[in-house]
């Protein structure tokens, strides 16, 4: 494929939306709360749209034979580029929360950055998602606080998350070779160098949650170059369960 | 966890320039999630431009017990309606 790079760049943002969005689908209809079960599935919602403006995107790009659908659903686990961070599973709400919220935090800093690239259709969809991470990182923002700062078990149980997920978050800010290429063409967002604020933004906030940052020097990481957790081949196996079983199936 | 959590009345402005009208209720821990939960059950298709929150138990309604003494009034004071006076056509909503 002549744009092999941009492809491998479209799929490494457009993968964390998928997942996470799929991961938070699986709580339709079991949220703790009717209203924080319609809250996540809309945010399931939003990342699907924004998912599949990439992959018809991507699609283009391959040539025309292959369809969103293909590239959404048709390709190996080895061949998804998420990171590890949003393939996690949804250990309690406690999870499902900070999983949320150290990837809206990011996802946030990369949407104002990528609405600046030079590639006009990534540009247009960062721009129009802005509104609804935004709204993300609100939502996922105020439940760490009200969590965190909650009572005893609730903080204990955040803490336990925050704790567990953190491990995750450096490989947000990690450079594959055609984060590069695209950085180096204009079209991508030097994630490295968003890092800095990441931490200072998500360190503030959960302070102001009276949750512990964790201090650890090992970071798990592999997700982007597709080697991923143990939880995702589970994942994908329900995710692609339809267009396996019925190639080709429509709504 | 839900039974701790009190009721809200959720008021929304579908337009400007239009009232805010009631959508109708949800449960929230405090005033920042009843709104956030108002918009996800109630605007998230655009359905509004703003919302009120206000918790259930600050509503003083009145009783369908005293709606005869509140609402039927006798019906031959017919000097109460003005319905004597010949509206120009221009006058709209009356």
């Amino acid at each position: 494929m002549k744009n092999e790079d941009l492809y491998q760049y479209i799929l490494g943002i457009a993968d964390n939306s998928l997942i996470l969005g799929q991961r938070l689908g699986e709580l339709c209809g079991h949220g703790p709360t009717l209203e924080t079960d319609i809250a996540l599935t809309n945010i399931a919602l939003d990342l699907f749209g924004q998912t599949r403006s990439y992959y018809q995107y991507a699609a283009k790009l391959a040539g025309g034979v292959k369809t969103e659908d293909d590239v959404a659903m048709l390709r190996e686990e080895r061949e998804y580029r998420n990171v590890l961070l949003v393939e996690q599973p949804n250990t309690d709400f406690a999870f499902v929360i900070v999983r949320q919220y150290l990837f809206d935090e990011f996802h946030l800093l990369l949407m104002q950055e990528l609405q600046n690239s030079k590639d006009e259709m990534l540009a247009a969809i960062a721009k129009k998602g802005i509104k609804e991470v935004s709204y993300h990182r609100r939502f996922s923002g105020d439940w760490v606080k009200r969590l965190g700062d909650g009572t005893a078990e609730s903080n204990e149980r955040m803490q336990q998350a925050v704790d567990d997920l953190w491990r995750y978050t450096d490989e947000l800010f990690h450079l594959t070779k055609a984060d590069r290429e695209m950085i180096g063409q204009g079209i991508g967002v030097d994630v490295s160098q968003l890092r800095d604020t990441y931490y200072n933004t998500v360190t503030e906030l959960l302070q102001e949650a009276t949750l512990t940052v964790p201090e650890q020097e090992y970071f798990q990481k592999g997700g982007k170059e597709g080697i991923h957790s143990e939880h995702m081949g589970y994942l994908l196996t329900e995710l692609q369960y339809m267009q396996r079983s019925y190639p080709n199936m429509n709504w | 966890m839900k039974k701790d959590w009190p009721l809200w009345e959720v008021f929304v402005r579908s337009k400007n320039g239009l009232e805010h009208r009631h959508f109708g209720s949800l449960h929230a821990a405090d005033a920042e999630m009843a709104l956030e939960n108002a918009r996800d059950v109630y605007t998230r298709r655009n359905e509004g431009v703003s919302i009120w929150v206000v918790e259930s138990k600050y509503i003083t309604a009145s009783n369908p017990a005293d709606n005869g003494e509140l609402f039927e009034p006798a019906q031959d004071k017919i000097y109460r309606h003005p319905t004597f006076y010949d509206l120009p056509d221009e006058v709209k909503h009356m």
